[in-house]
């Protein structure tokens, strides 16, 4: 049994195994939040006025803000004057362009994120953000010749100020909820698309971030815009060093889709989920939200969610054209101590709308793990139809799974369906496998994968395989 | 001939109740042998512990596989060693197509006998002889293991498995329960086809019925934990005429 117990440990304790630190000069500024924080932030990314007021006016909101309690969470206090909010990890150089430390194109390669356009592996175009940065972004010329811009938020604030200005805040209001509005005052850096009428982007879009330095937030803000007729993939992934303190990353995500336009968005989520006493770890507090404008909009979400020690999370999507649909495809695995809060919003807005959710939760170890879903149907939304579907499975007797599905249809249209069912992976199912000679953990990431199947489809094919491995991965010493 | 499994002594519970009350058995390499005998009599708890299934505890006696010490081994090294059961109840597994759990289970004994994994062409290959072996709809290949499954489709998947696995001994448990007497044929000439000079299987069974298409070379009558008789095949006859009542009254204490 001791020899057992051991065992589990050290796969407990190899399991993340993006936890290194990367030893790179950062310029961080001051922990603290006060408005000179947010004016010197501005200032070093050297923004245009009408930004900075936008800043100070979601930090004046934010100032009047409670953190929200309503999810199914237990999360510490958190004192927002111990963080850092802005850490460079470029080196300035004398002139006024900034280098790539060596050390932190390593990084991104050890990641399997190389940065070099010649060593990209699936001809993914990748903007790799590290801390508060964006580091580089890849075929950026290439997409340049179609019309499609991809660059870092700060790179379009700068070169695309009046598309930044039309759109920022548009999807996500600061005043939408408390990170929210933190996220607007102190956001940094992050992804900017913009897809022309008419293109179908030829490369997936991805985004790498990376939290590094020590005692910081990440921020990140991420827009998206699909103009009419236009295609785009996004994928996003996420990692960060193993440490005992917990660091917050507290992101927004908002995509505009016009008429006939369709955005894919695949997130693999790994943050540093903390040990397997449930220390450390990253907060993952986000808002993403998409809004299909257009008529025939089409927006899917893809998570698989891994990592954070607590996530809060509800990818959502405003279906305001007639006819736009929205998608949301979910995995959320917690294993130990990890604490998962996340789901989707329908809002049906306009007429015919479509929406699907289907979320595959597993919960192992001491974890908690809660879908929370929302499906509006508005007034005027005649012949709305939503299809939800809400699995849980859990391993071992001491998780939790929770679901919690909320309808408020003000139209006698609407069409909605929902089917729940939470199984366990039994005891006779992995002997089975032991019988034909398949080891216990093994057998437990094939029945894992089993049951997530229907939404690793809707990735990506490399993503899919990267988010296959990761869900064996993480539930390692899962069932002892 | 060598022996391919020795049992000693064989004493075995479950929830701290004993079931296996001393069994000696031994099994040469090309022997089957049949094992019969009442409901409760123990049968299914033999082939369980055999395998290694966690719910059942050895408390007395030895087992030797293939002059091994079996009772020290993993249930994954077992069946990389060439034991194979076949579940009188086979579990579903939602979600993982039977192609998919082959090719771990495949794979890991290959890893084990430290092969190289099986290429995909060589295996879809062996998974299409095996099924020709077995009259196993490609369609049910391709679906979750035994999810949905008719009791014949569940049997005649796990004799697929059989076939794949190649095991050295095979036991059958209670094979023919549930299925009708065209799908007992097919399942019973599967065992066959499968069956080699240097293979040896357990028929565990509660009639004779299966007996007439296995032919047994030794016939055993398990009773109350214990092995009451042993002889040849000519004994499933008496039993299947004279039931099981005279053993019983034989062993009353």
């Amino acid at each position: 049994m001791k020899k057992k117990d051991n065992i589990l440990k050290k796969i407990a304790n190899k399991a993340y195994e993006f936890g290194f630190v990367s030893k790179i000069k950062t310029d961080i500024i001051d922990s603290g939040l006060n408005e000179d924080v947010i004016r010197l932030i501005s200032k070093k990314k050297n923004e245009p006025s009408w930004l900075l007021e936008f800043r100070l006016e979601a930090y004046r909101h934010w100032l009047t803000l409670k953190m929200p309690t309503w999810a199914h969470l237990n999360i510490p206090p958190i004192d927002y004057q111990a963080i850092s909010y802005y850490a460079d990890p470029l080196k300035k150089s004398k002139e006024k362009n900034k280098e790539i430390d060596p050390e932190l194109m390593k990084t991104f390669e050890k990641l399997g994120i190389p940065l070099e356009e010649r060593l990209a592996l699936s001809g993914t175009a990748v903007d790799a953000v590290m801390d508060s940065v964006s580091v580089k972004t890849t075929f950026k010329e290439e997409l340049k010749e179609k019309g499609i811009i991809f660059c870092s938020m700060s790179e379009a604030v700068q070169e695309h100020p009046e598309l930044v200005r039309q759109y920022l805040g548009t999807v996500v209001n600061y005043r939408d909820n408390f990170f929210a509005a933190l996220n607007s005052a102190v956001f940094s850096d992050g992804s900017f698309a913009f897809i022309p009428k008419g293109v179908r982007c030829p490369r997936e879009l991805s985004t790498y971030f990376r939290i590094n330095a020590a005692n910081t937030g990440q921020f990140e803000r991420t827009l998206i815009v699909a103009d009419d007729d236009s295609y785009v993939s996004y994928l996003e992934g996420c990692t960060a060093p193993m440490r005992d303190e917990n660091q917050l990353h507290a992101a927004i995500v908002e995509i505009v889709v016009n008429n006939n336009a369709e955005v894919k968005y695949s997130t693999v989520q790994n943050w540093y989920p903390g040990d397997a006493e449930g220390k450390g770890g990253v907060y993952n507090f986000v808002t993403k939200r998409g809004d299909c404008r257009g008529k025939n909009s089409k927006l899917s979400w893809t998570q698989v969610e891994t990592g954070s020690a607590i996530t809060w999370k509800y990818p959502s999507c405003i279906l305001r054209g007639d006819n736009s649909q929205g998608e949301f495809y979910s995995v959320a695995l917690t294993n130990n101590y990890q604490q998962a809060d996340t789901g989707t919003k329908m809002i049906h807005l306009g007429k015919n709308t479509r929406s699907t959710i289907i979320s595959k939760g597993i919960s192992a170890g001491k974890s908690q793990n809660s879908y929370r879903g929302l499906v509006r149907v508005s007034k005027n939304a005649d012949g709305a139809r939503n299809y939800s579907q809400c699995d849980s499975l859990l391993l071992g007797d001491k998780c939790g799974a929770h679901t919690f599905p909320y309808m408020d249809i003000h139209n006698n249209s609407a069409v909605i369906e929902h089917e729940a069912t939470t199984s366990k992976i039994s005891e006779d199912q992995l002997f089975y496998c032991n019988q034909r000679g398949i080891g216990t953990e093994e057998a437990i990431g094939l029945i894992v994968n089993g049951y997530a199947k229907e939404v690793l489809n809707k990735l990506p094919m490399e993503f899919a395989i990267e988010a296959q491995k990761l869900l064996s991965v993480s539930l390692e010493g899962a069932v002892g | 001939m060598e022996n391919l499994l020795e049992i000693k002594n064989l004493h075995a519970t479950i929830d701290g109740k004993e079931i296996l009350k001393g069994i000696d058995l031994t099994v040469k390499a090309g022997e089957v042998h049949a094992i019969m005998g009442p409901n409760g009599s123990g049968k299914s708890t033999l082939s369980n512990v055999l395998v290694g299934h966690p719910a059942y505890t050895v408390t007395e006696g030895e087992v030797y596989y293939k002059g091994k010490n079996l009772l020290e081994m993993s249930p994954e090294d077992r069946s990389h060693e060439g034991l194979f059961l076949s579940f009188q109840y086979p579990v579903e597994i939602p979600g993982v197509s039977i192609t998919n759990f082959m090719r771990a289970a495949i794979n890991a004994k290959r890893q084990y006998l430290e092969l190289e994994p099986m290429n995909a062409t060589e295996f879809l290959k062996m998974m299409r002889e095996k099924r020709a072996l077995v009259n196993l709809d490609s369609k049910l290949a391709n679906r979750s293991v035994n999810e949905g499954f008719s009791g014949g489709e569940k049997k005649r998947n796990e004799i697929f498995q059989m076939a794949m696995l190649e095991p050295t001994l095979s036991i059958l448990d209670e094979t023919d329960s549930g299925l009708d007497i065209d799908a007992l044929r097919i399942v019973a000439e599967g065992v066959n086809k499968l069956k080699r000079e240097d293979t040896s299987s357990l028929v565990i069974t509660h009639y004779q019925r299966l007996l007439d298409y296995i032919k047994p070379d030794i016939v055993h009558v398990l009773y109350n934990g214990k092995i009451v008789k042993t002889a040849g095949p000519e004994l499933v006859m008496e039993l299947e005429e004279r039931g099981y009542d005279w053993i019983k009254n034989e062993n009353k204490q």
